[in-house]
């Protein structure tokens, strides 16, 4: 009986040890698919491929929301593949799949090898995602894990421009302190500018000479702000030249230029009492395309050989056939840019040059006028912000590198954060 | 009232997109007054052709001096004008894009537009040279000091300068033209321009405050007196 139960047992746990072995081979066989459905999508391949060489999928794929901004912004990142880091690598690249909400993945963006990170722009606010990322070979992707849903969020202030916001509020206080000190009557001195000063002479030079002076304000639009300084000086020049009874011309390449242009003139003319002598004509719109309009502005200087040109505002490739081209006709040229690339063109073929900051100056300059001029006071502040700034850095950099004071390193880290414009 | 509406508007806006830098909800805003800019300057540009018009017509009908450029000025606004809204030569039906390859329009840009531009920007290559005789005369010490600057930049940029100086040790190898030219531009040259922009970008500052704050009027076409 005992033998019987004993057997009778030993069958059965016989029967269970192989029912139990076959339960754990279906389920290790189904294993995968039942996790790549539960976590992410099935290898994909592309037509058939015998030879098909497996790639590991990226690892640590996390998104997360984008700090400070208006909650259109997701941040995907990752570690690539393994196989990204041989020499002979097979991939050719990563396949970002986006999910929203429960709908079906949609593939948003192929990123070449060796790529870990990825910003996605195209999300709404409030809406959930989710992301995996297919490495991608020739035939065949191989998807990461998905991550887990997430929704972008809105940020109302964005701190990391928080120190941008401190230095930017002392520069514009020092700026509206010296407005204000002006206003009040202090005698503020200001360094003189060879150019402007120059400009009486050189409109008397060509009432002398009884040509125009031909007036350039660059080849941009009223939305450069070198522009409107410009237009600014032209409002002082074209007085100068009401008042020397001389005459002016301002062929432009924008017809917002021009409209400002002629109501710039009109007003000069009319505030030196000779309203009668304006003439829209004075001002004329040739073309917006840039060797077109060089190749008008060459030709009026050629045939009418003005005595004075003013070439301020925005100029590129044009600056130095523009310039050039004045020298060949014997005019007096006065010039200024806030382009770097193109002052050294300026410099060359120029009388005399408003090098950057000494263009946005010349309207205060030339006015006179204390408001004005104690803003260019308050700008001063910020040089010395900037001398301040970079002495400090100079020597942190020298100590940090020479002898290695961790202190000095700390000092530099901290300088570029409160300097980084991101 | 004729400048107090722009100025009203002028330090909405800036006000406006000085603030948006800060809090990103306004983040768009740039793109859309950017927008809007672009929006008026195309209608503007009826100014600018009805001015171009205008002055060549009268030039024409009183014969004036060089009256016939403005033939070729105005045959050539109105061949553009036409290929551009009728879409003349255009491949497919009137919805493709005006500049669609085989178009009139695109024909004449790229035939004749294109390479009078580049003929125009050919002639950079001798103004530099003739400019560059100018300023590079040693006149007086700092004119010295820029001419030999410039020859060591020029003779660094040559296969001729590194032959010149092969033979200096590697020790001393900041000494080879090629690697003297490229600390110059590096460092002083470098420096220089740094300076220049730091200065350029406090001028829009503060250029930008006196327009804000209405402190600059000038370009309104008033406060001249």
């Amino acid at each position: 009986m005992t033998f019987h139960r004993g057997r009778t047992s030993s069958l059965a746990s016989g029967f269970s040890a192989r029912l139990i072995i076959v339960i754990v081979v279906i389920a290790f066989l189904a294993a995968p698919a039942m996790w790549s459905r539960a976590d992410g999508p099935d290898i994909v391949l592309a037509g058939s491929d015998s030879a098909l060489v497996s790639l590991a999928p990226v690892t640590s794929l996390v998104a997360a929301d984008n700090t400070y901004d208006n909650g259109d912004a997701l941040r995907l990142t990752w570690v690539p593949s393994i196989d990204d880091r041989l020499i002979d690598s097979k991939i050719i690249g990563y396949r970002v799949y986006r999910l929203a909400g429960t709908g079906e993945p949609e593939a948003i963006a192929d990123l070449p090898p060796g790529s870990n990170q990825y910003l996605d722009e195209t999300v709404l606010r409030d809406s959930v995602y989710s992301y995996y990322v297919s490495t991608l070979s020739e035939r065949a992707e191989f998807p990461s894990n998905r991550t887990a849903v997430i929704s972008p969020q809105r940020e109302w202030i964005n701190l990391d421009r928080g120190y941008l916001f401190l230095i930017a509020l002392a520069i514009a206080g020092a700026v509206i302190y010296y407005v204000t000190v002006a206003k009040r009557g202090k005698k503020l001195f200001v360094r003189k500018i060879a150019g402007l000063e120059a400009i009486d002479d050189a409109v008397g030079r060509a009432t002398e000479m009884g040509r125009p002076v031909l007036f350039i304000p660059g080849i941009h639009d009223m939305d450069d702000v070198q522009t409107l300084a410009a237009l600014t000086i032209l409002g002082r020049v074209s007085r100068t030249i009401a008042d020397y009874e001389s005459k002016i011309f301002m062929p432009v390449a924008r017809s917002l230029v021009m409209t400002a242009g002629r109501e710039v003139i009109k007003s000069s003319y009319q505030a030196a009492g000779r309203p009668d002598a304006y003439s829209d004509d004075m001002v004329n719109y040739i073309t917006d395309e840039q060797f077109g309009y060089v190749a008008a502005v060459d030709g009026i200087m050629v045939r009418e050989k003005p005595a004075t040109v003013f070439l301020l505002g925005a100029f590129f490739a044009e600056s130095l056939i523009l310039a050039e081209t004045g020298n060949s006709v014997g005019a007096i040229q006065i010039a200024g840019t806030a382009r770097p690339a193109q002052l050294p063109f300026f410099i060359a073929a120029c009388d005399f040059t408003l090098i950057g900051e000494e263009l946005f100056a010349a309207s205060a300059y030339l006015s006179g006028e204390p408001r004005q001029l104690g803003s260019l006071k308050g700008q001063d502040v910020g040089k010395v912000i900037a001398m301040v700034v970079i002495m400090i850095g100079v020597i942190s950099l020298t100590f940090a590198e020479a002898w290695k004071i961790e202190f000095m390193q700390d000092i530099l880290d901290r300088l570029s954060v409160v300097f980084s414009t991101n | 009232m004729r400048q107090l509406v722009p100025l009203t508007i002028t330090f909405c806006v800036g006000t406006l997109l000085i603030v948006s830098v800060f809090i990103p909800p306004l983040g768009d805003l740039e793109r859309t007054f950017t927008l809007w800019f672009d929006i008026i300057a195309v209608f503007a540009f009826f100014l600018g052709g009805g001015n171009l018009l205008r002055v060549h017509i009268n030039k024409l009908w009183r014969r004036k001096k060089d009256w016939g450029f403005s033939i070729v000025t105005l045959a050539g606004f109105a061949t553009m004008l036409a290929a551009g809204l009728f879409k003349i030569g255009n491949p497919g039906d009137i919805a493709t894009a005006v500049d669609a390859p085989g178009s009139m329009f695109y024909t004449i840009f790229d035939s004749v537009v294109v390479p009078l531009g580049s003929t125009m920007y050919s002639l950079l290559a001798f103004f530099v040279a003739s400019a560059s005789y100018r300023a590079f005369r040693a006149k007086n010490r700092e004119a010295t000091l820029l001419l030999l600057a410039a020859f060591i930049i020029l003779l660094g940029r040559t296969p001729f300068g590194l032959m010149l100086t092969e033979w200096v040790p590697d020790s001393f190898s900041l000494l080879q033209i090629p690697n003297l030219a490229i600390w110059i531009m590096n460092s002083p040259n470098l420096a220089g321009q740094r300076a220049i922009m730091i200065g350029i970008g406090l001028g829009v500052v503060s250029m930008s405050l006196r327009l804000i704050l209405g402190i600059e009027r000038s370009y309104l076409g008033g406060d001249n007196a």
